[in-house]
């Protein structure tokens, strides 16, 4: 299938080629803490130094997370976050800002649950861009990876150091937006790969697309962004940032006064890597 | 050529699932990339192994030496009478799962697994358990075999499966306490795959029943069939014929495929799986997700889960351990939507009285879970003409169940 539309990744994507810089993808779970506090985060990512934000839709039985977006998954949930208020938050978002890509990331069951379809007018509608749903190789393209390529929402796949040359295209068939890298055998937020490593892999992904490709797992400090920045197009921060939401909290769970800015800080000086 | 032509050969219902893994629209690999590859990979030397007749002659070296099959098929008399009324009753055999080294059909599985795995030169195992009874068989194989393994599982289940936990550990195990989401199955099996993940290279995922991605529910299954394979034969010797009725437990369902699957073309057959009802299904407390769920995607499978309208995977509750999952098989999906195999439910009142029932009449302890399928059998055998041969497949033992069923209605 060929995808012959443009997304406000592909715009960002050339654009952050022309400044010759990698972007930074910043990941956050939507509704947590809570609604009111993860808009006002969300709408702070772009000036705060996110090229491109992912979002997180939460579930119940996230798999291949660890335990900082996990415990991300159960605050939203708690707080009665629905895929409903997920995308009003997107088109709440693209209210100001018509630019940044947004990425929807995520498990298979909570679309599957709200309907295929309806989900992906409703995601198109809200200005959605991409989706990345960990549980859907290309095996299952047929659930969701193609009826979004028709509804103009790239479908971004997952690479893993597992990924040989030889499966490399089957993955990459269908992948639009741009590819992303998890950069250790693992789960989010736990062991970090060494950037030799990662550009070896890279240099092999490369073999097979022309497509950017963005780096994530196991990222958290802006030495780790700036190394990474050379040789990725994009590298994504999210377990680092979960946790500062985290540390935002009092032990009620209660939102602290500064939760909001000490998080978008963070993504500030995280940002700086990429911009060395 | 026409696209309705039939098939040659007759029609069958045990060739399921497809080269993709599905059973009707249930099954298939919803798995992360990273675990991909090893899918596949798993996949391949399965069907490798499976046309290979040393892995066959191994297996069944292993399953009468080892496991001491195979088990017998016991004709339960004072079931049978308790059960008989002036004109019903049914007669009533007991497949002895039980009597299996380790204590219920879970080794089954973990034999055909193990040589797997040491044929793809793995070094490690991993596997979830529930009651604790798949951990059990899985430390043992590997005690067997020499290869180290941990083993995930629910605090919740640690605490009230005591005895097995400490089986696990005397033969070698590292028995390693989940303490996220409910606690259960589900979180045990959430953990093994986070440990899978992270550790591709050297370690094989040992799934204890008939789900996850496929080739897992298409391999548990066929190695779960020499129950029913056993069955056909000892009901001919004993009876002349077929059953006329089949009745399991199902949790993730692989006792019940594997007695079931070798009769599916026997139209005359009737076959019941037995769901956990908890504390009644209208309470919500329970764990049976075909009777109250609906189709879903977790762990690597299509098939039908508790879940809320969001698609967020509730918590199952049963007595017993073993059946505590919000998922089924997803050939049991199917067999559900085809009409093929009947799904009913019974509470934990009902299968504690039937363990106490089974043990008082015919001295033998069944496990809770197997005791779901003796309590629909109580109410079954009565209104069936006596004539009529059932087999329930008495899955596991119910030592490990002692302390639970002696504590039942003090904390309600």
């Amino acid at each position: 299938m060929s995808v012959n539309f443009e997304t406000r990744i592909d715009a960002k994507f050339r654009d952050l080629k022309s400044q010759g810089r990698a972007g930074f993808v910043t990941f956050i779970t939507a509704g947590d803490p809570d609604l009111e506090t993860s808009i006002q985060i969300l709408k702070g990512l772009p000036d705060a130094g996110a090229d491109i934000i992912e979002l997180g839709m939460p579930f119940s039985d996230p798999m291949a997370d660890g335990p900082a977006i996990q415990a991300a998954s159960v605050r939203a949930l708690a707080n009665g976050q629905t895929m409903a208020k997920t995308l009003s938050m997107v088109a709440d978002f693209r209210m100001f800002d018509n630019t940044t890509p947004i990425v929807l990331m995520g498990y298979y069951n909570p679309i599957y649950i709200y309907g295929v379809e309806k989900f992906l007018a409703d995601a198109k509608k809200a200005g959605v861009d991409g989706l990345i749903i960990v549980d859907l190789p290309p095996e299952e393209e047929a659930e969701l990876c193609l009826p979004a390529i028709d509804a103009e929402i790239n479908f971004i796949y997952l690479t893993a150091p597992t990924t040989t040359d030889e499966r490399l295209p089957v993955v990459l068939k269908n992948a639009s937006g741009f590819v992303y890298y998890v950069s250790i055998t693992g789960i989010t937020g736990t062991a970090k790969a060494s950037a030799d490593d990662v550009e070896q892999s890279l240099n092999r992904i490369r073999k097979f697309t022309d497509l950017p490709i963005a780096v994530g797992f196991g990222i958290s400090t802006p030495d780790d962004v700036a190394d990474l920045s050379t040789i990725a197009d994009g590298v994504v921060v999210g377990s680092a940032l979960i946790k500062q939401i985290e540390a935002g909290l009092d032990n009620g769970g209660n939102v602290g006064p500064n939760a909001v800015k000490d998080v978008l800080s963070l993504v500030s000086k995280l940002a700086s890597g990429v911009k060395k | 050529m026409s696209k309705t032509q039939a098939p040659t050969g007759k029609n069958t219902l045990r060739t399921s699932p497809d080269d993709e893994g599905h059973f009707g629209i249930f099954g298939g690999r919803f798995v992360a990339e990273t675990l991909m590859p090893l899918i596949l990979d798993v996949e391949k030397a399965y069907f490798a192994a499976k046309s290979d007749p040393e892995f066959a002659k191994a297996i069944t070296y292993y399953f009468n030496q080892y496991v001491g099959r195979p088990s017998p098929l016991y004709f339960a008399e004072r079931l049978t009478n308790h059960l008989a009324t002036p004109d019903g009753g049914a007669k009533i055999y007991l497949k002895r799962e039980d009597l299996n080294h380790t204590g219920a059909h879970k080794i089954n599985n973990c034999i055909g697994q193990i040589l797997l795995a040491k044929r793809m030169g793995k070094g490690r195992i991993i596997a979830e358990t529930g009651a604790g009874q798949h951990g059990v068989a899985t430390a043992t194989v590997c005690a067997l075999f020499n290869i180290p393994c941990t083993i995930y599982m629910g605090s919740k289940d640690i605490e009230r499966q005591a005895p097995n936990v400490f089986r696990m550990e005397m033969l070698g195990a590292i028995v390693k306490p989940v303490t996220v989401g409910s606690n259960s199955l589900k979180d045990a099996m959430n953990e093994a795959m986070r440990d899978w993940v992270a550790n591709v290279e050297n370690t094989y995922y040992l799934i204890g029943t008939a789900a996850g991605p496929h080739p897992y529910p298409e391999m548990v299954r066929d190695f779960q069939c020499v129950i029913g394979d056993e069955v056909r034969t000892q009901v001919i010797e004993a009876e002349g014929r077929l059953p006329d009725t089949l009745v399991a437990c199902i949790g993730g369902g692989s006792n019940a495929l594997g007695l079931f699957h070798p009769f599916l073309d026997d139209g005359d057959v009737q076959m019941i799986a037995v769901e956990a009802a908890g504390r009644g299904i209208e309470t919500g407390l329970h764990a049976a997700s075909l009777s109250a769920g609906r189709p879903g995607v977790l762990h690597g499978n299509r098939t039908y889960l508790l879940q809320d309208d969001e698609g967020q995977i509730k918590e199952a509750h049963s007595v017993s351990a073993g059946l505590d999952y919000p998922g089924i098989g997803p050939e049991h999906s199917w067999l559900h939507d085809i009409d093929r195999v009947q799904y009913v439910s019974i509470t934990d009142d009902e299968a504690v009285a039937a363990f106490k029932l089974l043990t008082k009449l015919e001295g033998i302890i069944p496990a809770l879970e197997s005791s779901h399928a003796i309590a629909y059998v109580e109410k079954l055998a009565p209104t069936l003409a006596k004539e009529n041969i059932i087999v329930i497949n008495l899955s596991g033992r119910g030592d490990k169940d002692i302390a639970t069923v002696a504590a039942y209605g003090d904390d309600k």
